[in-house]
């Protein structure tokens, strides 16, 4: 890879290279949906001008510098970022807009505890340029938390409590106050810990929303509509993905493209073309079957996932993929913390497979599934084809694999003429 | 019979998947026909003597530890008060730390802990991070595995004569230096093994619950075996993982 090598022997040419670009760079960084969220930007965005984009999801600064090198004749730079990078990555590149989404506990092996990250990017926050355009997800509290010494920042969020969640999903991240610890209160829970909260003791609370959902209505599998209400207007948006989560991700993909200087019927229209990204929720059409890929990587995401599937019909059969490489996490007690039991109600097989996938059928041991209905299989390949085996013809197979194994998987598809590489869908 | 748990600050201290453990409990005591009763016991709660059969901790982020750290040392009388009367106790990760006498973190700030297992904590400056293998002789001549994952900047070091949880097979354990992980105080047990501990290591699973039983039956029951094949496999691949990638920094 160019950019592992250029990054290696002069760090500071990422800068050089960046400083080129005439429109400048936008930096996009969350635990969950930074991917989507800058697919998502992108999308509304590349009718305005031509952009560098790592959409391949290499988000560290080599990635970074890859994308730079073969952007030859971009206009504008944006980029996903990995949280631990972002400190770096924001001192290199000196951009002039910067989209911070949520943080949620994350392969704590790697990243460390969730504290450490979000020091690093109130660091990056206070370092950014005079000018530099901030848009936060007022619905985290550490996130919104770093609009209170930037006046000028854009703060999205979601306000329709008949989607919010009866209580905290266990486990929740960041229920204490920012401030003083104290536990907060919520009108309403959203997605994991995201909502409009308040602390009973110091009053800290969700800041005043200037990018807005309202009026959500979930389709399912198929889509997800809203409300989009800015200072621009106000716009009735329907996403071709489904779930909550993605209301979020379009939220900061719009305040993004609005700090750009992108029109709010260019915000719309780029939101309604949006299809997928690269495996996060993904239907490809194997023969008479299709599978239906989503990708699982932390509580809070795989929480999401679930729910996703289950509000379109809990399906009877799933395969599940757990690896355990660097980019899965090596730590794979994550899957306690997943919400896994409301698959429960309807699932009669469970194909667990990966490196890991004696541990990931003990998951579901231990929630109820009689032993005789989990079948472990660790090779992928294998577990695939099983799947697909007891998949009728016209119907989906559902599949929830981790990072690595998502990659492995696609590529097993793909060899067989099933999917094109993500790198000749990208525009 | 009815198995009573009380789960130390389970809305702080959750870090690593703290209920599986709790999960496998639960499961494997009603296979044999009993029931685990879990009971809430948080901030401002009592620990009431002789009301439980087991008492677990799990570990918590550096603030949640200090949030809880304070109200711990309140509770230290009951805590000791239960175990002295025969209750079991599994301490894992941060509420192992807090079990000991003391935890100092990396910025020299000092949390107490409640001396319940002979053993002092320090925050070094790196962290251990990784899969670990222990061998235990929990009971003479008896030698078993544990498979698990450790993630702690925390160097425990026993005080001499204190017994551990087993010697580490490979992976860093209490210290990275001494050789041993874990400390065992009677029917208490403190570790750093997450992963979470219990469902890859169902005959320690076992032994925790016959040790909770002995709180009511005087001694330890013999468990009649369970078909364990997803375990151990489980387990294998966890050892595995440890002899090869434990213990490196």
């Amino acid at each position: 890879m160019p950019g592992k090598l250029l990054w290696k022997v002069d760090p500071g040419a990422v800068d050089r290279l960046a400083a080129r670009l005439p429109l400048g760079s936008a930096l996009i960084s969350a635990t969950n949906g930074k991917t989507t969220t800058a697919a998502m930007a992108a999308e509304i965005l590349r009718g305005r001008a031509r952009l560098a984009h790592n959409n391949s999801g290499a988000n560290l600064v080599s990635g970074v510098a890859s994308t730079l090198l073969d952007a030859r004749g971009a206009e504008l730079g944006l980029f996903e970022v990995d949280e631990a990078a972002l400190p770096e990555v924001a001192g290199r590149l000196r951009p002039r807009a910067v989209c911070l989404g949520n943080l949620f506990r994350d392969q704590l092996d790697r990243y460390g505890e969730l504290e450490h990250v979000a020091e690093g990017w109130r660091a990056a926050v206070r370092a950014l340029p005079a000018g530099a355009a901030l848009v936060l997800n007022g619905d985290d509290p550490q996130v919104g938390e770093l609009a209170r010494d930037r006046p000028g920042a854009v703060v999205f969020g979601v306000d329709d409590p008949s989607c919010a969640r009866p209580s905290l999903q266990h486990a929740a991240d960041s229920k204490y106050c920012v401030r003083c610890g104290t536990l907060y209160e919520y009108a309403a829970a959203y997605v994991g810990h995201l909502g409009d909260y308040r602390c009973p003791n110091c009053g800290h609370a969700r800041p005043p929303l200037s990018v807005v959902a309202r009026n959500i209505r979930l389709h399912g599998l198929e889509a997800v509509a809203f409300r989009l209400e800015t200072p621009d207007g106000v716009h009735d948006v329907r996403l071709r993905v489904p779930g909550l989560y993605n209301v979020y991700n379009a939220l900061a993909a719009a305040s993004l493209a609005g700090a750009l200087g992108a029109s709010l019927d260019e915000v719309a229209t780029g939101l309604e073309r949006f299809s997928a990204a690269f495996g996060r929720f993904e239907r490809i059409a194997v023969g008479e079957r299709r599978l239906l890929m989503l990708l699982i990587k932390n509580p809070a995401g795989a929480n999401e996932a679930v729910r996703t599937i289950v509000d379109g019909g809990v399906p009877s059969l799933a395969v599940i993929a757990l690896n355990d490489a660097i980019a899965d996490g090596r730590d794979v007690s994550w899957i306690w913390d997943v919400d896994f039991e409301p698959l429960l109600a309807g699932l009669e097989h469970l194909i667990a497979t990966g490196d890991r996938a004696a541990e990931l059928a003990l998951r579901f041991k231990y929630a109820g599934m009689p032993a005789g209905a989990i079948e472990v299989i660790p090779a992928l390949e294998r577990a695939l084809d099983r799947g697909l085996e007891l998949t009728p013809e016209g119907d989906e197979l559902v599949l929830l694999p981790t990072y690595t194994a998502m990659l492995a998987l696609r590529k097993i598809v793909g060899e067989r003429g099933f999917v094109r590489p993500y790198w000749e869908r990208a525009a | 019979m009815k198995i009573v748990v009380g789960h130390l600050y389970p809305d702080y201290l959750n870090i690593y998947a703290d209920r599986g453990n709790i999960a496998v409990l639960a499961r494997r005591a009603a296979w044999r026909g009993h029931e685990l009763e879990v009971h809430t016991v948080s901030v401002g709660d009592p620990v009431e003597p002789g009301a439980h059969d087991l008492l677990y901790v799990g570990g918590g982020q550096d603030r949640e530890q200090a949030l809880v750290a304070e109200d711990l040392v309140a509770k230290s009388d009951g805590v000791a008060a239960a175990v002295d009367g025969g209750a079991a106790l599994l301490a894992v990760c941060g509420g192992y730390q807090l079990m000991g006498r003391s935890y100092r973190d990396f910025r020299g700030g000092d949390l107490p802990g409640i001396g319940l297992f002979p053993l002092e904590t320090i925050a070094g400056e790196t962290r251990m991070i990784g899969d670990v293998l222990l061998e235990c002789e929990l009971e003479p001549g008896v030698v078993r595995t544990l498979a698990g994952f450790e993630n702690h900047a925390g160097r425990t070091r026993l005080d001499r004569g204190a017994e551990p949880l087993g010697r580490v097979v490979a992976g860093f354990g209490n210290d990275g230096v001494s050789g041993l992980e874990g400390c065992r105080v009677g029917r208490a047990v403190g570790t750093y093994l997450h992963g979470p501990l219990l469902p890859r290591n169902p005959w320690f699973a076992d032994w925790v619950l016959a040790q909770a039983l002995a709180h009511q039956l005087g001694e330890p029951p013999a468990l009649e075996p369970l078909g364990d094949e997803l375990e151990q496999q489980a387990h294998a691949v966890s050892a595995l993982r440890a002899r090869s990638r434990g213990g490196k920094r």
